[in-house]
């Protein structure tokens, strides 16, 4: 520890000595733990650039990107056109890495459960209120469910897991998305609302017949149980960070890069995931920093993508990372 | 000279808290003024009906506002309604009653009961609270009073009522500690007087200290009612966060303080930006409107003439 704080002091004299060029960034909370990692292992690599990012959300960091006061945004859902529309010059997305959400649950004894999208859409629709309707009860033979009531919880702060969990929901039920649809946060028509992955996972624990969704990699580093969705080929996957980078390279990407990969057409796919973007003006107002920040993207790409793993996120298939690395090295300044 | 070298500092004082006073009205003013601009789309697009209205859908961009403002009112009466006897009578018990040795040792608790932070209370809210009120407290107020509305429905254990009691718990030390400083500052010759008539410790408490002290206590309660209007991250995690109006205090509800803190981060289109804006304006009038409505009772209860000092 006492090690730990002289490092840090050092860095800190270290840094204000050498007066290095802050690049600044802002935006999305869930790739936050992988691009500290980034700008932390990069800094050792180039001594001479720091980054300072900001975890306001995907809607502060659309905000700032637009508004030109920071290098770079982040956000974990693609702008709508009407605010790539707001920009001063060409916006481009970036995917950096991808997540899973996962539904998790609070059964006695907490069984291994299977799910299709329609019954889980019906679930959060209210339709399906108990554990041993017919709906649930026919994919799970074997399985003692409850005559107990579903209590539904969703997050109630505004959220990219939200965004996911409700673009899946509204492609695979018709009725959802005329009713709800797709966004940060939706006007729920049934359960409770809890605020973050951890508001979430408390209300799940706390409720017996509650069922919930959260990121992957929170629902591991908590031991929560999650279930199996069935894909769009029919097979009942289970979460898991191969079965993301199989729904990323089934997944439909267009040029621009502004996808949605919820129910990729992959054997193996696993169906609620999305990707996460930096939001980078085409052509860069500050030369120099404008170059560093396209040697630190190349280097996120390759180097970079290899931590994510480790880290419980999707790295991007060769595929989509080739190009992603073209579309970088088009960025001038 | 010397007249004027003492009037100096005198004069000079004066500008200075003259300044310290407007200050204060410029920055609520600032404050307002910078919500207005910022929800002027809102209000351009919605008027009145934003108030009244109960649909609050991000997809569609529809907002409303009458939700939330209910949910405000009701945690916070729910958490008036049990913290107001309850911090009165702690502090009656600490000048009145309490043996010298322990005032000490339950004032310092009390106070401590401030200094936790709002987010600790949420999560004991969660962890401890919410499942012992779901399987005991809210079970029995539906077997007992079950015959209400306000105890009918469904039981989840996060709800209005549970909301109600973690900003109850919370603003309880305010309400207890400026209780206590009003009846320290009752005079000892109200407490005599009413003794030499042949008063009870009971009737000397009710005639003497309460009665004369009554304005005192109602602004405490008024300081509690402030804090409980714009508390957040405590009652986010407890209330269940729906924005739905329902008589039962066992549902889910939602607070304007605690929609704004959910969801400013992520609102991306500037309708839906602007409606939060707007909820922050209304929240800011709620308040104001509330202690407006608290100063004209507490005027009218002056009025009332008991015939006591003040």
């Amino acid at each position: 520890m006492k090690k730990l704080l002289i490092a840090a002091c050092i860095g800190l004299f270290a840094s204000v000595a050498s007066a290095q060029m802050l690049i600044n960034g802002a935006g999305a909370t869930f790739p936050q733990p992988i691009y500290t990692k980034w700008f932390d292992q990069y800094s050792k690599i180039d001594t001479s650039v720091r980054f300072n990012y900001q975890g306001i959300g995907s809607g502060g960091g659309q905000k700032q990107i637009l508004a030109e006061t920071v290098d770079f945004g982040a956000s974990d859902g693609p702008m709508s056109d009407e605010n790539i529309s707001k920009a001063p010059r060409t916006l481009w997305h970036i995917p950096t890495v991808a997540g899973a959400v996962v539904v998790s649950y609070n059964l006695p004894g907490n069984p291994a459960l299977k799910l299709d999208g329609p019954t889980l859409a019906n679930i959060y629709l209210g339709k399906v209120t108990k554990w041993n309707d017919a709906a649930i009860a026919s994919q799970n033979s074997g399985v003692n469910l409850p005559d107990q009531d579903i209590v539904v919880v969703h997050r109630s702060d505004g959220s990219g897991t939200s965004y996911i969990f409700t673009d899946y929901l509204s492609n695979v039920s018709s009725d959802w998305k005329a009713k709800v649809g797709k966004n940060t946060s939706v006007n729920w028509p049934a359960g409770l609302g809890g605020k973050g992955n951890a508001g979430v996972t408390g209300q799940i624990k706390q409720s017996p017949g509650a069922i919930g969704y959260v990121e992957l990699a929170y629902a591991k580093q908590n031991s929560l149980p999650y279930a199996d969705m069935k894909n769009s080929s029919g097979v009942y996957i289970t979460p898991s960070i191969d079965s993301v980078v199989e729904a990323l390279a089934t997944a439909t990407i267009p040029e621009d890069f502004r996808f949605s990969m919820v129910n990729a057409p992959g054997e193996k796919a696993y169906p609620i995931a999305g990707a996460t973007w930096i939001l980078v003006y085409q052509q860069q107002k500050d030369a120099t920093k404008g170059k560093k920040l396209v040697e630190f993207l190349k280097w996120a790409y390759v180097d970079g993508e290899k931590m994510a793993a480790s880290l419980d996120y999707a790295p991007l298939p060769a595929s989509v990372q080739e190009r992603v690395l073209k579309r970088i090295a088009q960025i001038t300044y | 000279m010397l007249p004027a070298g003492i009037r100096w500092p005198d004069i000079s004082f004066r500008w200075l808290a003259l300044l310290a006073a407007v200050t204060i009205g410029v920055l609520i003013a600032l404050v307002g003024w910078e919500l207005y601009q910022g929800s002027r789309m809102a209000i351009g697009q919605f008027g009145p009906r934003f108030l009244v209205s109960s649909t609050w859908n991000p997809v569609t961009d529809q907002y409303g506002a009458w939700p939330f403002i209910y949910g405000t009112l009701v945690s916070s009466a729910i958490a008036l309604i049990i913290a107001v006897p309850l911090g009165v009578a702690t502090a009656l018990y600490l000048t009145e009653l309490a043996p010298m040795r322990i005032r000490q040792p339950v004032i310092m608790v009390v106070e401590m009961l401030a200094a936790v932070p709002s987010v600790i209370f949420g999560l004991w809210g969660i962890f401890v609270l919410i499942p012992w009120l779901r399987d005991h407290l809210f079970v029995w107020l539906k077997t007992t009073l079950g015959f209400l509305p306000l105890f009918q429905g469904p039981i989840y254990g996060v709800s209005m009522l549970a909301g109600g009691i973690v900003v109850a718990i919370m603003i309880l030390p305010i309400i207890t500690s400026v209780s206590r400083e009003i009846l320290r500052s009752v005079p000892n010759l109200q407490r005599e007087a009413a003794y030499a008539l042949g008063a009870t410790h009971w009737e000397v408490m009710r005639i003497a200290v309460l009665s004369y002290a009554k304005r005192g206590l109602f602004g405490a309660s008024v300081l509690g009612l402030g804090r409980a209007l714009g508390e957040t991250m405590a009652v986010t995690m407890v209330i269940g966060n729906r924005p739905e109006v329902s008589a039962s205090l066992f549902a889910p509800g939602y607070t304007l303080a605690s929609v704004i803190a959910n969801e400013f981060t992520e609102a991306t289109t500037d309708l839906y930006l602007s409606s939060l804006f707007e909820l922050g304006l209304v929240l800011l009038a709620v308040t104001i409107l509330v202690n407006v409505i608290a100063q004209l009772m507490l005027r009218s209860l002056a009025g009332s003439g008991t015939g006591k000092i003040n």
